[in-house]
């Protein structure tokens, strides 16, 4: 099992090194990224020097190396070492920023380094992804259950029905809804604004504060699951082996909570680490919609100010995200099915 | 006069299905006594399972209407409630599937699968019932079952799966077992040794058995009684001896026929019954084997075509349901198969 681990994780260590590659030479391929620098009156002699002073002069296989050195060991910026030099010459070392490892660039419009930037938008992103996703799970998988055992009847059409309706409805339309009337209009509910969770005296204002984006977000991950979990528990209740657990004399209960339900959590599973992985890269919509200074409002920022670092600093962690949680995900499948245990 | 220990009294088993009612089974009766065998045979579809789930109560009320009889030590099993039924079910009447590997969870060891059946009706610790497991494991001929107790079904070989199943349906000694097909998905050498171990516990516990099959050869073999089914209904019912050397109903005589003689030219064609088995939702009116029997034109008019006819006791305990009038088929002379017309 330990050894399956290891292998998971050297693998997924190797596909991280792969993307960022390629996700390097996607940004790069097209053309000169510090003309975005360069700003309206942007001369020949202007986007040279600029060139030179943000290091995309050099080749990119050099660029590259400089970046995954970055990613080891950290990085000075700015990155032209003369210019470097002269700062330290003339007084100026304060202007120097160290940006320790993993480095994953530096803003040049922000003026600060990426890592600072996605360190404080990971908290609302972080925030809203796991309340949303625990609600979504919780009540997603609840109620595909119920829909299943009550497959045909009223209620199950009802829970069928009303998915539709959730799953069809775009997130800004809930999300709008729930600020403009339930918070604004109707005072039902205080105005959601993020609050940092930093002890546990936070909990409350914290949960508060993300409870109506995250319901906004979970709302639609919630219809899909409610239809998965019902569609799932529906095929393995008719598997042969809950003929046999009924034929036990077990009572309908532990039919389908420890026969039925264990086997349809296996391709759960799946579905909920990438859903929840794809979250991690920020939920742009919701964000927008709450202004929330997360993952997703920092790309829709950083995609406005042409801020390549930026960007390349947000696909890769949202890939890294994809892949670790694809690790994690292959791990529990072991834990759930002995079927991919590796035998003694 | 006392009641037999099984008995079924016109057991129907229908499922309303959008487009129509489906008979899976349709007045049906038997009995069985402990320590004896009723063989269940009949082609994919005839109702040998239905029938057969029926009394274990594994129909849904919501999907299958289910009218009849079903004695077991002189109680009408179909007039319990759920939860009468499920203190039975495993415990009186205990039930072994075909293809083990789909019958047994996939994530649960053995010694869980089998112990649960012991725990559910019988206030145990969790040590004891796996040490009953052990002690059913060895029973059924697994061996090292200390160790083997936790295995995952994927790690048992089919015939040893079929033994843990078995182990499974016998921890609480049960009265009456009923083996569908048991041996259909294993290969000739394990189903014998199966069909053994079956017949030895048999005998252990004075069980008594319904061996549901459409192997003539196992019926040979374990049988004491045989009930032939067709299209929801018993066709024939007898005592082995009867059905195999005096089939008094062609769909019998055909099923015997079908099987290759070891002895015979092995280039000789094998000898199939002509045509597809009727469909349920909508059985034909007369008799449901007439428009692929080879004895048709022997009796006079439509009648096949049009009356269903009545099961008829032609000898002590030998019962037909058949429009003929010999109870000897041999003395009859049957179309060539290649002539009967089939729909």
């Amino acid at each position: 099992m330990l050894a399956f681990i290891i292998r998971r994780i050297l693998v997924g260590f190797a596909m991280i090194v792969v993307m960022i590659f390629v996700v390097f030479a996607l940004f790069f391929a097209n053309g000169n990224p510090a003309i975005n620098q360069c700003g309206k009156y942007c001369t020949p002699e202007k986007l040279d020097e600029i060139t030179g002073l943000l290091g995309y002069d050099k080749s990119i296989p050099e660029q590259f190396t400089a970046f995954s050195a970055g990613l080891v060991v950290g990085r000075d910026f700015p990155v032209n070492d003369e210019y470097r030099a002269a700062l330290i010459e003339n007084g100026y070392e304060n202007r120097i920023i160290h940006c320790a490892a993993p480095c994953l660039g530096y803003s040049q419009s922000d003026q600060k380094t990426v890592n600072q930037l996605l360190v404080k938008a990971a908290g609302p992103t972080l925030s809203l992804a796991i309340v949303s996703f625990l609600i979504w799970i919780f009540f997603g998988v609840l109620i595909g259950v119920i829909a299943a055992i009550n497959k045909g009847r009223w209620l199950d059409r009802v829970v069928v029905g009303s998915t539709l309706v959730v799953y069809a409805l775009p997130v800004f339309v809930i999300g709008t809804f729930f600020l403009q009337y339930v918070a604004i209009k109707w005072q039902l509910y205080p105005y959601p604004r993020f609050e940092p969770l930093k002890e546990p005296a936070d909990i409350l204002p914290w949960l508060t504060g993300i409870l109506l984006p995250a319901l906004t977000l979970a709302l639609f991950f919630m219809a899909a699951y409610v239809r998965y979990t019902r569609a799932f528990v529906l095929e393995s209740m008719s598997e042969d082996y809950i003929r046999t657990a009924r034929s036990k004399g077990l009572p309908e209960r532990t039919v389908l909570f420890k026969h039925g339900l264990r086997s349809a959590l296996t391709p759960l599973v799946t579905l909920a680490g990438l859903d929840f992985a794809s979250l991690l890269a920020g939920a742009i919509i919701t964000e927008s919609v709450f202004n929330y200074q997360g993952m997703g409002a920092l790309a829709v920022k950083a995609n406005n100010n042409h801020d390549l670092p930026v960007l390349i600093g947000l696909v890769i962690v949202g890939a890294a995200a994809v892949i670790v949680m694809n690790i994690i995900v292959d791990i529990l499948y072991a834990y759930i099915d002995p079927r991919v245990r590796v035998t003694k | 006069m006392t009641r037999p220990f099984l008995s079924v009294e016109n057991l129907v088993v229908h499922f309303p299905t959008p487009d129509g009612v489906v008979r899976a089974t349709d007045g049906l009766s038997y009995t069985v006594e402990p320590g004896k065998t009723l063989g269940i045979v009949g082609e994919s579809g005839s109702g040998k399972s239905v029938s057969s789930s029926a009394i274990l109560g594994l129909h849904r009320n919501t999907s299958a209407q289910v009218s009849g009889r079903i004695w077991l030590n002189d109680i009408d099993l179909l007039t319990l409630s759920d939860k009468e039924m499920q203190a039975r079910r495993g415990k009186d009447v205990a039930m072994i599937f075909q293809d083990p590997l789909s019958a047994l969870h996939p994530y649960y060891t053995i010694g869980d699968q089998v112990a649960e059946a012991y725990r559910v009706h019988n206030k145990v610790s969790k040590k004891a019932a796996r040490d009953r497991a052990i002690e059913m494991l060895d029973r059924v001929g697994i061996p090292n079952p200390q160790l083997r107790v936790d295995d995952y079904p994927h790690q048992f070989s089919g015939g040893m799966r079929q033994r843990a199943m078995i182990a499974m349906a016998l921890i609480n000694d049960p009265q009456l077992l009923i083996a569908d097909e048991p041996t259909t998905a294993l290969d000739v050498t394990v189903q014998a040794q199966i069909l053994d171990l079956l017949q030895d516990l048999q005998r252990e516990f004075n069980t008594a058995l319904i061996m549901i099959t459409h192997d003539l050869g196992v019926i040979a073999e374990v049988a004491d009684d045989v009930l032939v089914m067709y299209a929801g209904r018993a066709v024939e019912y007898g005592t082995t001896k009867q059905l195999l050397t005096a089939p008094a109903m062609p769909y019998t005589l055909g099923l015997i026929q079908s099987v290759p003689d070891l002895s015979s030219d092995v280039n000789e064609p094998l000898r199939p019954i002509p045509g597809n088995p009727p469909s349920l939702l909508d059985p034909p009116s007369g008799c449901a084997f007439a428009p692929r029997c080879t004895f048709k034109h022997l009796v006079a008019d439509n009648l096949p075509d049009t009356v269903m006819p009545e099961l008829e006791e032609i000898a002590p305990g030998h019962l037909r349901r058949c429009h003929l009038t010999e109870h000897d088929l041999s003395k009859l002379t049957p179309k060539p198969a290649e002539e009967v017309e089939v729909v």
